[in-house]
């Protein structure tokens, strides 16, 4: 083995075991990396009953109704098999509406109503002009939607 | 190896090149800069969710993608130095350092400024941003080891062991949004079905992406050049490089 060859056997060493050691931590601690349960993790009760947690799934369609005149809102949010109801007050991102994925933050009650502290909305990867998401919407109904 | 990789590897050969290759690179970059920017801001219509403020994309998309290019090229630079000892690729990884890290505050910056009207939060522990984030302090730590110690050998093999031992991040930072569930969105380009962004809005960011690439490859040759200077600058060649540059 020349130097260059042992030099080379380190640095290969180096970058491939911390491959390694990253790739077994981040699998150890899978449950942990993730931003927010499923709906239908929380409805089989993986989810925390005592302390809050984040719930994301989609703004389910005609599920969206105010109360209290628009203080207070009331929506479900789906993953496509289950759903979980939702009630928050306070002010809404501009993203916010039905079919919309969110993630809020709260707790779930005793009657298995989630009350969220905070609602976001997560934009999906799709860039289109608004002309193009229309005639997708006319074409493929309810597609465009996910 | 082949023999212009040997000549590369002379510092007073490539500090002669640096120059000229740095001010075709600015000259293309500054073209792209100015064609991407007019079709990103003007040329390219509104997005049919985000409206208007999706352009923010045209800097936070090709900086992002900077921040991840130059940790590369800095952990490869440092792996060729460590392996060939090679004067011209330690420098080259020193000059990288503060391009990436500049590049990854921008994409952070960026980022919160969208999130903000579009998530409706500046910050979350999510895992795409809170790798990203580590990825800055990767570079912090790097550019600190680089200049704490005194002998610029010693200093490039301590830092590049640790820009190695950072790369593992990477994968990290790109598969995040696929392995978790995380607020920020899932790729829009870089995945293996067609882009899911419409042609109109996807060339000017390509274009800008361009830009960004020659910019970083325009000031990087400009650093390294005066890297190579100051840490030769007890040899021969530097001090008649220095002599024929002064009046």
């Amino acid at each position: 083995m020349t130097v260059r060859q042992r030099r080379a056997t380190f640095v290969l060493l180096i970058v491939g075991g911390v491959m390694v050691a990253t790739a077994l931590a981040l699998s150890a601690f899978r449950e942990n990396m993730l931003f927010f349960f499923d709906p239908s993790q929380v409805v089989a009760g993986e989810a925390p009953t005592n302390y809050p947690f984040r719930l994301g799934g989609l703004v389910r369609d005609g599920s969206l109704e105010e109360v209290d005149e628009g203080l207070m809102v009331r929506f479900s949010v789906t993953d496509g098999t289950s759903e979980v109801p939702v009630t928050y007050e306070g002010v809404l991102p501009d993203l916010f509406r039905e079919g919309q994925g969110v993630v809020v933050r709260g707790t779930l009650r005793e009657d298995d109503v989630f009350v969220a502290e905070e609602v976001l909305a997560k934009h999906d990867e799709n860039y289109m002009p608004p002309e193009v998401a229309d005639s997708l919407r006319t074409t493929k109904p309810g597609e465009d939607r996910r | 190896m082949p023999v212009w990789f040997y000549r590369l590897s002379s510092p007073p050969y490539f500090y002669t090149r640096c120059k000229p290759w740095a001010r075709w690179l600015g000259a293309v970059s500054g073209a792209a800069m100015i064609v991407g920017l007019f079709g990103a801001l003007v040329l390219a219509p509104p997005d049919y969710q985000q409206g208007e403020s999706y352009r923010i994309i045209y800097v936070h998309v090709p900086a992002a993608w900077m921040s991840l290019f130059a940790y590369v090229f800095m952990a490869t630079t440092a792996a060729i130095g460590l392996i060939w000892r090679i004067k011209v690729a330690e420098c080259l990884a020193r000059s990288a350092a503060p391009l990436g890290a500049s590049f990854t505050f921008l994409t952070l910056a960026t980022g919160s400024l969208w999130g903000k009207p579009m998530w409706g939060t500046w910050w979350v522990w999510d895992a795409r941003l809170t790798s990203e984030l580590l990825l800055l302090f990767l570079y912090m730590g790097y550019m600190a080891l680089n200049s704490a110690i005194d002998d610029p050998r010693r200093a490039a093999r301590a830092s590049g062991v640790l820009a190695l031992v950072g790369v593992v991040n990477i994968p990290v930072i790109h598969y995040s949004v696929e392995w978790w569930s995380t607020l920020h969105q899932g790729p829009t380009i870089t995945r293996l079905d067609a882009p899911a962004i419409h042609l109109s809005m996807l060339v000017p960011l390509l274009l800008m992406a361009f830009a960004f690439t020659t910019y970083f490859c325009a000031v990087l040759l400009l650093r390294t050049r005066y890297e190579l200077l100051s840490r030769e600058r007890h040899t021969e060649w530097a001090k008649r490089a220095v002599r024929e540059a002064s009046p």
